[in-house]
Parts: C-alpha cells; sequence; structure tokens
C-alpha cells in the first residue's frame, strides 16, 4: 500500500504547480477532511490573484466547448488556466457522469490547464465550499485564470456563478424556447451575455431576442461602471472570441479598481462565509444529533409532539441550548 | 460523508465503439460513482493526465482492437513518471486469457472481460478502493 501523503506536504507542492498535488489536495477539500483544513488555510493566504470566471447557461448551450476554446486562446496569451466543470449528481443514486471534459479533449496534452470535474451531491454536498477550496488551491498553484462551468438549473450551480469576479451567461439559438435563460432567472447576473453557436442561421434571432430583452431593462441589476455587453460567438469557427476576451479583460479592471468591484467582493466572500458556516453548522448537527434523533422519531410516530416542536427540541438538545 | 468513488473510462486504440462504456457509466453512476468518460481514440498519454487531473480512484481502460499489451506498460511507465502509485487500473473488453494473465503479472488490478455482469463490475470495484484504503 502506498503512503499517505499528508496535506501539509500536499501543499508545499501545490506551490509548485505539481498536478497531483493539486489534483489530491481537491479531493480532500471535496471529502471536507479536517486534516486538511490547515494546509487549506495556508493556501488561501497565497491565492487571490486569479481571475475568476463563472460560466452559466442551460444545458446544452455550449458551455463546454466554449470554456475548451476559450482556454486555448487564453493559453496563446501566455496564461495558466484552470477549469472546473460541475453536473449535477443524481438525486436516486447520488451518483453523476461528468461529461463536460469530453468537450475539452483538445486540451489535454497542455501542462498549462488543469481540468477537473465536480458533482453537485445535492444541497448538502458543500459543492460552493468545495469549488471554492478548489479555486485556491489553483490560484496557489499559479493558475492566471480560472473557468468555473456550472448547468444553471439549480439555485447552488447559479450561485457558484454569481460567486466569481466576472460571470458569463451563455444562451444558444435552436433550444426551443428562444431566451432560455429568463426562465432560469440567470438574466439578472450576467455580466457578459454571450450567444453561442453563431455559425448558425438561427443564432440571429436569439441575438435579436435577447437585446431586446436587455433594453427592456428590468432584468439587468444595477451595475454602476459597467455595460453588459451582448456577444454572438461560435467556439467552431472561433469567431466573437476575440471581443469576448476583451470583455473579459475589461470587466476585471473595473471589478479590481473600482467601488462596485470592492462592494462585490466583499459580497462574495459574505456568500462564502455563509456557505462555509452553513457547513460546518451541518456537519456539528449531524454529528451531534445522530444518536438522538431515533427517539425523537419514535416520539413523533406516537404523536408526542408535533415536528415542529419536536425538531426544535432536538436542535436544542444537539446543541444544547433553546431556538430564542 | 464517504465520498463517492471517483472513475475514468477510457478508450484507447482505433475501435470506434463506445456503447458498452457507455452502459458501464450508467451502471456506476447508478451504484452511487462519480464517472468521467474520457471519449473514443485517447492515448495512453491522454488518459494519464486526465486521471490524474481529476484524481480519480479508478481508471477504467476497455479496448476492442487488441492493443492492450502496448497500451498497458505506456500507462504504466507515465503513471510512474509522475509518482502516482495509488491508482487502481482496471482492464475491460474482448482478449485472451493469456493477455489476461499477462495484464495481471504487469500491475492491472482486475481485467473485465465484455460479459461482465453490472453487479459484479460494481463490487469489484468497490472491493478494490476499499482494499486501498485511504489516500
Ligand atoms: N453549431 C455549433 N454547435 C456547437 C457549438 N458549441 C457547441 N455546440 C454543440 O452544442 C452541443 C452542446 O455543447 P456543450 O459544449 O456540451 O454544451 P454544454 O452547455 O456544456 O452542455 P451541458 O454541460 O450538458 O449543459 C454539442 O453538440 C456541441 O457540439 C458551436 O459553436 N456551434
Ligand atoms: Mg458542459
Amino acid at each position: 500500500m502506498s503512503r499517505y501523503v499528508p496535506s501539509a506536504e500536499l501543499a508545499g507542492r501545490v506551490v509548485n504547480g505539481e498536478v497531483y498535488a493539486i489534483a489530491r489536495l481537491i479531493s480532500r477539500a471535496e471529502a471536507g477532511l479536517t486534516e486538511a483544513r490547515a494546509a487549506l488555510a495556508g493556501l488561501y493566504a497565497r491565492a487571490g490573484r486569479a481571475h475568476v470566471i463563472g460560466i452559466t447557461g442551460v444545458p446544452g448551450s455550449g458551455k463546454s466547448t466554449l470554456v475548451s476554446t476559450l482556454a486555448a486562446r487564453l493559453r496563446t496569451g501566455g496564461s495558466k488556466v484552470g477549469i472546473i466543470a460541475i453536473d449535477p449528481s443524481s438525486p436516486y443514486s447520488g451518483g453523476s457522469i461528468l461529461g463536460d471534459r469530453i468537450r475539452m479533449t483538445d486540451l489535454v496534452n497542455d501542462p498549462g490547464i488543469y481540468i477537473r470535474s465536480m458533482a453537485t451531491r445535492g444541497a448538502m454536498g458543500g459543492m460552493a465550499r468545495a469549488t471554492m477550496d478548489a479555486v485556491d488551491i489553483l490560484d496557489a498553484g499559479g493558475f492566471d485564470t480560472i473557468v468555473i462551468e456550472t448547468v444553471g438549473v439549480g439555485q447552488d450551480e447559479v450561485e457558484i456563478a454569481r460567486a466569481s469576479d466576472t460571470t458569463v451567461v451563455v444562451s444558444a439559438p435552436g433550444l426551443g424556447d428562444e431566451i432560455q435563460a429568463i426562465k432560469a432567472g440567470m438574466l439578472e447576473i450576467a455580466d457578459v451575455h454571450v450567444v453561442s453557436k453563431c455559425d448558425r442561421s438561427d443564432a440571429n434571432r436569439t441575438l435579436t431576442d435577447l437585446k431586446q430583452m436587455l433594453t427592456l431593462g428590468a432584468l439587468t441589476a444595477d451595475r454602476p461602471d459597467w455595460q453588459v455587453p451582448v456577444l454572438g460567438i461560435s467556439s467552431y469557427t472561433g469567431s466573437g472570441f476575440d471581443e469576448l476576451i476583451d470583455a473579459l479583460t475589461r470587466h476585471r479592471a473595473v471589478a479590481l479598481h473600482t467601488e462596485s468591484g470592492r462592494r462585490r467582493r466583499v459580497a462574495i466572500a459574505g456568500f462564502r462565509l455563509a456557505k462555509t458556516a452553513e457547513n460546518l453548522l451541518l456537519e456539528r448537527f449531524a454529528r451531534a444529533s445522530s444518536e438522538l434523533t431515533p427517539d425523537f422519531a419514535e416520539r413523533l410516530v406516537r404523536h408526542e409532539g408535533d415536528p415542529y416542536s419536536l425538531a426544535n427540541e432536538l436542535v436544542a438538545a444537539s446543541f444544547g441550548k433553546e431556538d430564542p | 460523508m464517504a465520498q463517492p468513488i471517483r472513475v475514468l473510462l477510457a478508450k484507447v486504440g482505433l475501435d470506434g465503439h463506445d456503447r458498452g462504456v457507455r452502459v458501464v457509466a450508467r451502471t456506476l453512476r447508478d451504484a452511487g460513482m462519480d464517472v468521467i468518460y474520457s471519449g473514443l481514440h485517447r492515448t495512453p498519454e491522454e488518459v494519464v493526465s486526465a486521471a490524474i487531473q481529476e484524481d480519480v480512484d479508478i481508471l477504467g481502460v476497455s479496448l476492442l482492437s487488441g492493443v492492450q499489451l502496448t497500451v498497458f506498460p505506456k500507462i504504466f511507465k507515465l503513471l510512474g513518471d509522475k509518482g502516482v502509485n495509488d491508482m487502481i487500473i482496471v482492464a475491460g473488453g474482448v482478449m485472451p486469457d493469456d493477455d489476461v494473465v499477462a495484464l495481471k503479472a504487469m500491475g492491472v488490478h482486475e481485467v473485465m472481460l465484455q460479459d461482465t455482469p453490472p453487479d459484479a463490475i460494481v463490487s469489484t470495484l468497490t472491493r478494490l478502493v476499499t482494499e486501498r484504503g485511504q489516500r
């Protein structure tokens, strides 16, 4: 059997950009291993330089293909690019098929690119915490740009995209409803709108519709220093990517150098703290309540109380104090 | 909380059939594992890079084209060069008995031929990860 490499040792190798160490430490962060916490804390202190870009959009809108082309373009500019591709876990088995990577096969031989697939694990899985830990690890490992792909279907997934420096919302022609983003309530989180697959003739219609929706105004959040661009791209021909990279670069400057950018960083940090605290509470409660829960369940079955009061009592008994 | 077992399923070589791999992928997902599929026609270099980046517990390589005796030595060499010694390597597909023996001698943990029932695949992989222990 092989030796267990302590997380502190891995962290040192992460800083040297060693892929094996980065990958293993991300696994430990995902598992929420207590042993890894000090190592992660050390890396957090070194992180904060990377540009974190969230890409979201409805299933099949071309996100992974876009990420692949974008990463290749950024590489020619010399950036190291980390990619975190998130797919939903099956609600039935908890397992998943992580299919984004298959659209990024052109990138696999480039040591300046790191691709990691992650599953959502359901609401209790701590995906938000794990994703942001992974971002720090890659950041400390010398990756200049970190792209997070999430499917815009669940709340958590969309929040991940929102917790990035720059959020790109992808819409595509030919997926039935012309502006699918509206349904998922994604329009207002976009810093950059992209209509993908613009090599198709029906993409113009999607572009026009989207621009029209946006001029109605109601769907864009207040952005004092930023005009949200609507860009048509094709990942097949590469058209529109110069404009996309230009928009990402300009938005980054706004994020770094304006008061609105600073407020946003504080909001992201607040989201991260809240998610991390939520996970800590859940873990603590799960540990503290596991022995008590069966008794409470028996009492509930016997109607010795209602679900709300018994749950309240269970929480109080687990944490050792009453909810005021 | 126990982490799902992570598996990379890879197709190496020229054959263009991946129905079998896709069925296995769904079986493993339904057994609660996280499954990454490499796509067709991957080189050993690509497979090993992906497996390391994804930090999978298990690398499953499926071949129908009779190239196993050249592919697996390359995979082990590449993993060794990168200092990876705790990945579980499994082969699948169609091959003669002699090759099965040769692969196991090389360090392949298990060879599952095409007619292996889904339950047996799941229980074998689960056992291999349990035997490996924490990493
Ligand atoms: N015509 C055209 N098709 C594209 C383009 N980009 C992606 N596609 C196709 O759109 C489909 C979905 O592409 P993906 O990149 O997997 O989309 P996705 O949004 O990542 O999908 P999920 O992760 O499953 O939500 C595939 O069949 C692609 O080949 C493009 O630029 N032009
Ligand atoms: Mg995708």
